[in-house]
């Protein structure tokens, strides 16, 4: 059974110049905790606003909750819980406020759907009588969520609730997710940040409005298909530059400390470390390692761009 | 039900908690009414006079003692020659000038005829015409003193008072004018803005995406300035009654009903521009530069619309604040009831329902 289902949606803007979402379909089971994945731009909001009933794609169709997005909207309206990506909630009301409100134009009451946020809205609850606009990012997002599910939606749209958001505060907002999933709640949430994929169940690699990838993170990275080593030396530069002219390497890319290093066939560790040593670089380490996320995205991207050339 | 409720009190949270449109709610009436009561008063005070006075006696003395006893006029230059007087108005310390005749009491006494001359500064036809008439009105007074009571011995009885602004309240005509520009203003601009604003602010799209019927966003918009409105309304009626002394002649329950539909008019307006507009800034720039010109212009308490070319007194028809106007001037200052004002009644009726079903109709239950 799924709770969201995406086919063939496409979606330009400005009169058809510029096309935001290409042909994407996937599907969230229900019950799931599933991940869009993209830079900025990618398209994500669009297919947000588009499950929301905000946007009308220009082909395709959708469904949520069982509920077409543009015939049934009305349903959907009442039923899904949605975090936009940008602060959506009254910056002059207080805390109590604002859940007061959201809850009544619901149609429900705090008290009724107390214990579903209970978890969230004690962390803020100090604040209570503070506006809205004077609150951290953290404390945002979190009123944001409380908001959102003081309905107890069966779907929860979040658009990239984490950005912007200090580190700490975004690792609590996924152990709340993981609590909301426990609920039975479908959550579909979107994020630029590449490290915050493991923590899905699964998650469509979103790039220039098309889906490279729909799996579990694992499974995403399983399917990484050459060894991956990282590299580094004194000079990380000049040792990118040198990697790159080098004919045995099939890419290479700065990765935090280190450059990620793929080779043609049947080249490794050591092809690395000779040639690197025999341009002149000191200190030179290279070591196997196990792909990221971001690696698999990096890949699956310069796989199209090839591909499309 | 209960959620109009909940939101209609968020919007006057909204309003009381922003010190900004609560200055433009509150400040602006004030600052409107004192500002067209008494800066731009069409009285004339505090005029400068020149005497020339060839006769020196009595009454010539004595008509002099009465206009230094007006408040209109400040006399503290005596010529002895015809040709100072220009002099003085060249150099523009005078105004006018008033020149008795050197046998202008024996000719009064002997005769019963006698003739005084009033000069005034032409290059300023208002002020020019306003004096004349004071101080015609002042010798014409000064006749019937030396009148004996009963006989009209000298019968040049000058017809004054009607050109005479009788109470000395310029005010009067431009309260229903102000009237008009702040209910058009504040309840336009506002709602506009706040509608807007929860585009701007993103609420708008949480809004969307709950029960809560998109045309209930627009009435429980409507209903907190509505209210707003006619205490602002009220807060006009007393400034105007006990500030400016403007007595009201009419109905006051005509007024209310009448500035209640007006204001509605007004709120259809602000939901049209902010369907149109997508930031706080362009809301208001519309409807402060496109109502509030208008409104000045075409309303006619400003300038008369008689006095302007036909194509613009055909536009001035379709401005809302035009009919508010003459409604209020008829009810307030005249003291007429509705069976004089239905017609403008019936146009404010019609142009609030074409306004209102445009805006509902085109209000976007999405974002594009």
């Amino acid at each position: 059974m799924n709770s969201v289902t995406l086919q063939n949606i496409k979606k330009t803007y400005d009169k058809g110049n510029v096309l935001a979402v290409d042909d994407v379909s996937f599907e969230v089971k229900e019950g799931e905790l599933f991940g869009l994945i993209g830079p900025d731009g990618a398209g994500k909001t669009s297919i947000f606003r588009i499950l929301t009933t905000l946007l009308l794609a220009d082909s395709g169709s959708a469904s949520v909750a069982g509920f077409d997005v543009v015939k049934d909207y009305r349903a959907i309206r009442n039923s899904v819980g949605y975090m936009p990506g940008k602060f959506s909630l009254y910056q002059d009301l207080t805390i109590r406020e604002n859940l007061q409100f959201f809850a009544t134009v619901f149609g429900t009451t705090v008290e009724a759907n107390y214990d579903l946020i209970k978890d969230i809205y004690e962390q803020i609850k100090p604040f209570n009588n503070r506006r809205a606009g004077k609150l951290s990012g953290g404390m945002k997002q979190k009123l944001a969520l409380c908001c959102a599910l003081i309905h107890k939606p069966n779907v929860l749209l979040l658009d990239e609730p984490t950005t912007g958001v200090d580190v700490v505060s975004r690792r609590e907002f996924w152990e709340m997710l993981k609590k909301l999933k426990m609920q039975g709640i479908t959550i579909l949430v979107s994020t630029p940040y590449m490290d915050e994929a493991s923590l899905c169940e699964r998650i469509a690699l979103i790039q220039n409005g098309k889906i490279m990838s729909v799996d579990t993170p694992d499974k995403i990275i399983g399917s990484y298909p050459v060894d991956l080593y990282a590299v580094k030396s004194e000079n990380i530069y000049k040792l990118l530059v040198d990697l790159r002219a080098y004919g045995e390497v099939a890419s290479c890319y700065a990765f935090g400390e280190f450059l990620h290093v793929t080779m043609k066939e049947g080249s490794g560790a050591e092809q690395i470390e000779k040639y690197a040593s025999g341009k002149g670089h000191q200190h030179v380490v290279a070591n196997k390692i196990e792909p990221g996320i971001e690696d698999s995205f990096i890949r699956l991207m310069s796989v199209r761009d090839a591909t499309k050339s | 039900m209960k959620q109009l409720l909940v939101f209609i009190r968020k919007e006057f949270f909204h309003v009381f908690r922003d010190r900004r449109t609560l200055l433009i709610m509150f400040g602006l009436p004030v600052v409107q009414i004192v500002l067209f009561g008494f800066a731009l008063s069409s009285e004339v005070k505090n005029i400068d006079i020149i005497i020339y006075d060839n006769a020196k006696d009595v009454n010539s003395t004595q008509i002099i003692n009465k206009i230094k006893a007006s408040s209109y006029f400040i006399m503290d230059k005596e010529v002895t020659t015809y040709s100072d007087i220009e002099k003085e108005f060249k150099k523009g310390d005078a105004k006018c000038a008033l020149v008795f005749p050197a046998n202008f009491g024996s000719d009064l006494v002997a005769t019963g005829k006698a003739q005084v001359q009033i000069i005034a500064d032409g290059s300023d036809p208002n002020i020019a015409k306003t004096v004349v008439n004071y101080i015609t009105a002042i010798v014409s007074d000064y006749q019937q003193e030396i009148n004996p009571a009963g006989q009209m011995q000298y019968k040049i009885n000058p017809e004054m008072r009607m050109l005479y602004n009788e109470e000395q309240n310029g005010s009067l005509n431009f309260i229903p004018g102000v009237m008009a520009l702040i209910l058009m203003i504040v309840c336009t601009a506002l709602t506009s803005v706040s509608i807007v604003k929860e585009k701007e602010l993103g609420t708008m799209e949480v809004l969307l995406v709950s029960p809560f019927k998109p045309v209930l966003v627009l009435i429980s918009k409507a209903v907190p300035y509505l209210i707003l409105s006619l205490a602002n309304f009220t807060l006009i009626l007393f400034l105007s009654v006990y500030v400016l002394d403007v007595e009201i002649k009419g109905s006051i329950f005509l007024l209310f009903v009448e500035s209640t539909l007006f204001i509605i008019t007004c709120l259809s307006l602000g939901l049209l521009i902010s369907n149109a507009t997508n930031s706080q800034q362009a809301a208001l720039l519309l409807s402060l530069m496109g109502m509030m010109l208008p409104t000045l212009i075409f309303t006619g308490f400003l300038m008369p619309l008689e006095n302007m070319p036909v194509p613009f007194q055909v536009i001035s028809n379709i401005v809302p604040a035009r009919w508010y106007y003459l409604i209020i001037k008829s009810v307030m200052l005249k003291g007429l009831g509705f069976e004089f004002v239905w017609k403008e009644t019936l146009v404010l009726i019609s142009m609030t329902v074409v306004l209102l079903s445009i805006a509902l109709k085109k209000f976007k239950i999405r974002l594009q």
